[in-house]
């Protein structure tokens, strides 16, 4: 309970700090954050767009853990909670690829122009796509559980791929805030601070969904077995 | 070593001779390929395509192909009820083996079938490496083999099959698409054989990273 | 010898529960019987006895001379025959004993497969294409073929469907003779069927 309302205030002000901190020249203040050349107040997007994405990757691996994990003793469980991660995946990858989009039209011009960052993103968006299909194809629970686990599986196989090959398809324009340690963006300790405030509040409410809706799911599969006796 | 292979061809040998008798597959996807080339070649009229273009429009011919042939094997055990049968008589690596070895041939033909009609009606479609093009040929078709039968296991026990497959399919063998189309294009400007080593690296990384976890992951999808 | 040994098998179809609690060791010359009202689960447990299908908790393990036996070799060392059993319908009754010789690594046996044919008599019809086979010429046919790598055990699944009287007869040799060294697990709520057994296990019995 008090991590919620914790979570609940803490992303609050952030969500405020990071719309409407001022960006100037040279920062002299601490709420004060630097301008980023070229991108202005359309930078104030990785307070919000940066942490979707990374929750739809922490998403999707969680979902190919507890896959695995499902292949390993078939414990109904597992499964529930791959299959809640990779919902929950799914909608974060939604939110990050329309703000990605939005962002691109204002800062490129077109809304999509395949940058590799686009183009990752929408083969998740792929993976999650084909994950849901297969799903709902198949009647058997178990085999619905097992064959969609192996999916998941073989399509994170593919994901060092795409590491090692799209830079070598396209030259990317996207900035690089955390991966590159050249970054573009050069933040300051406060936009740091309201950046990784984000991320771990980000990260908090999709472990607040996630455990809300495994609670949900566990409760709605042991009333529907209550049924059957 | 015998002791896998003796198997492994046993169970290729059964599909091909099926397939030998009754032709699902071969006759339907070579009018594929020809239906494909014919709407493409119509599409483009006089134009000349460039080389991103001619090695775009190849491999897509190959994947729609894949993705119209390549399902059967599974899919017919599944309809005639063998699956259990084949459960009683051997172990389902050697199943994995047999069906992959089946579709890797099928492709072969397929493939070679789609690159003829292609080199002989496309205009602009010069191969100036062949080297280049050979390898990424081979390569190509042995990952796509394995993909697609892994995921043609998969498919095979739902209940929408044909709908299916490139769904799941395309996702997981983009990566390859993208390498082959790039080493293709390679081939078509003439480039020496080195620049496409890189390539040729991925797409061998490829086939044995999905290959291994099909060998890996096939009990599961297999067992009912 | 082989010996099999289920302990505490359970299988549930999703949140459906199939059975529960079952336990047995079957030795060679032994015939278990397993009966139960249908949707009992009969070929559900004879499924997961023979590895086809996996169970939800337990586990089946085979033993040749206290030797344990992987699962996935537990191929080797049984014939199944059961009605939802197919084989492979565009190839003739020759072909399909020759091909499961080659899929299961054995030395083609050509007059063993004719001697097999010829008892179910099969003989005259060899070269037709199974597609043209009655439903119990192909039952005839499954047990030729179940019966070809001479196993340990027998596995029967209905062992009477689809048969005439005169297959009936001649399945009941089988059974016979089998007995002498090898063991049998029949699936069936016939009760001229359930005299062979020694060993019972009712599906309808056994607490849930």
């Amino acid at each position: 309970m008090v991590y919620k309302i914790i979570l609940g205030i803490g992303l609050t002000i952030t969500i405020i700090a990071g719309l409407s901190f001022p960006m100037v020249e040279i920062p002299r203040f601490w709420y004060e954050m630097p301008i980023v050349p070229g991108l202005e107040d359309k930078a104030r997007i990785i307070f919000f767009h940066v942490p979707t994405a990374w929750v739809s990757v922490i998403a999707f691996i969680s979902s190919l853990y507890f896959g695995i994990k499902y292949l390993r003793n078939s414990e109904y469980t597992n499964d529930i909670k791959s299959v809640t991660a990779a919902s929950l995946g799914f909608l974060f990858c939604i939110l990050a690829t329309i703000t990605g989009a939005i962002w691109a039209k204002f800062s490129w011009g077109t809304y999509w122009n395949w940058d590799p960052r686009q183009t990752s993103i929408f083969i998740l968006l792929l993976i999650y796509g084909a994950y849901f299909a297969l799903r709902s194809s198949i009647e058997n629970e178990e085999k619905k559980a097992t064959l969609s686990a192996v999916y998941s599986i073989i399509a994170g196989l593919t994901v060092p791929f795409f590491i090692f090959i799209m830079p070598r398809i396209v030259a990317s324009l996207h900035p690089d805030p955390i991966i590159n340690p050249q970054a573009k963006i050069h933040m300051n300790p406060t936009m740091l601070i309201i950046f990784l405030l984000s991320l771990i509040g980000f990260t908090g409410i999709y472990i607040w969904m996630f455990t809300l809706k495994v609670k949900f799911s566990i409760l709605n599969y042991s009333k529907k077995m209550k049924e059957q006796e | 070593m015998r002791k896998y292979i003796i198997p492994i061809f046993a169970i290729f040998q059964k599909d091909f001779k099926s397939e030998l008798r009754t032709r699902y597959a071969l006759n339907a996807l070579a009018m594929f390929v020809v239906t494909t080339i014919s709407i493409i070649l119509f599409a483009i009229a006089n134009e000349t395509p460039s080389y991103e273009i001619l090695a775009g429009i190849l491999w897509i011919i190959i994947f729609f192909s894949a993705m119209s042939g390549m399902a059967r094997t599974f899919v017919s055990e599944e309809e005639k009820n063998t699956v259990m049968t084949l459960h009683t008589i051997t172990t389902p690596v050697t199943v994995y083996f047999g069906k992959f070895l089946f579709n890797l041939i099928l492709l072969i033909v397929i493939n070679s079938f789609s690159i003829i009609l292609y080199m002989l009606l496309m205009p602009n479609f010069e191969i100036k490496s062949p080297d280049i093009f050979i390898v990424t040929l081979a390569l190509g078709t042995f990952g796509l083999a394995s993909t697609s039968t892994i995921i043609a296991a998969i498919i095979a026990k739902s209940n929408t099959k044909g709908t299916l497959y490139p769904v799941l399919s395309f996702p997981i063998l983009l990566p390859l698409l993208l390498v082959v189309i790039k080493a293709t294009k390679l081939a078509l400007e003439g480039e020496i054989f080195s620049k496409a080593l890189p390539d040729f690296q991925v797409m061998l990384a490829y086939f044995v990273v999905i290959t291994a976890g099909s060998y890996l992951l096939f009990d599961y999808i297999w067992k009912d | 010898m082989l010996r099999v040994e289920a302990i505490n098998i359970k299988k549930n179809f999703g949140n459906r529960k199939i059975f529960s609690n079952i336990n047995f060791t079957l030795d060679s010359k032994n015939v278990l019987g397993i009966t139960g009202k249908n949707g009992s689960g009969k070929s559900t447990l004879v499924k997961i006895i023979a590895g086809i299908i996996s169970a939800t908790n337990g586990e089946v393990k085979y033993f040749i001379d206290q030797k344990h036996i992987e699962q996935p070799e537990i191929y080797k060392y049984y014939g199944f025959v059961s009605p939802y059993l197919q084989l492979y319908e565009e190839f003739s009754a020759f072909e399909n004993l020759e091909l499961i010789s080659k899929i299961r690594n054995i030395m083609i046996d050509e007059n063993r497969i004719l001697s097999l044919l010829e008892r179910f008599g099969l003989l005259d019809r060899k070269d037709d294409y199974v597609r043209e086979y009655s439903s119990g010429m192909k039952q005839r046919l499954k047990y030729a073929a179940a019966l070809y790598h001479k196993p340990d055990l027998l596995i029967l699944d209905e062992p009477r469907s689809n048969l005439d009287s005169d297959g009936i007869r001649i399945v009941y040799d089988i059974i016979q003779e089998h007995k002498e060294k090898g063991s049998i697990i029949i699936a069936t709520n016939d009760l001229e069927d359930i005299q062979l057994c020694n060993n019972i296990i009712d599906l309808n019995r056994i607490p849930k």
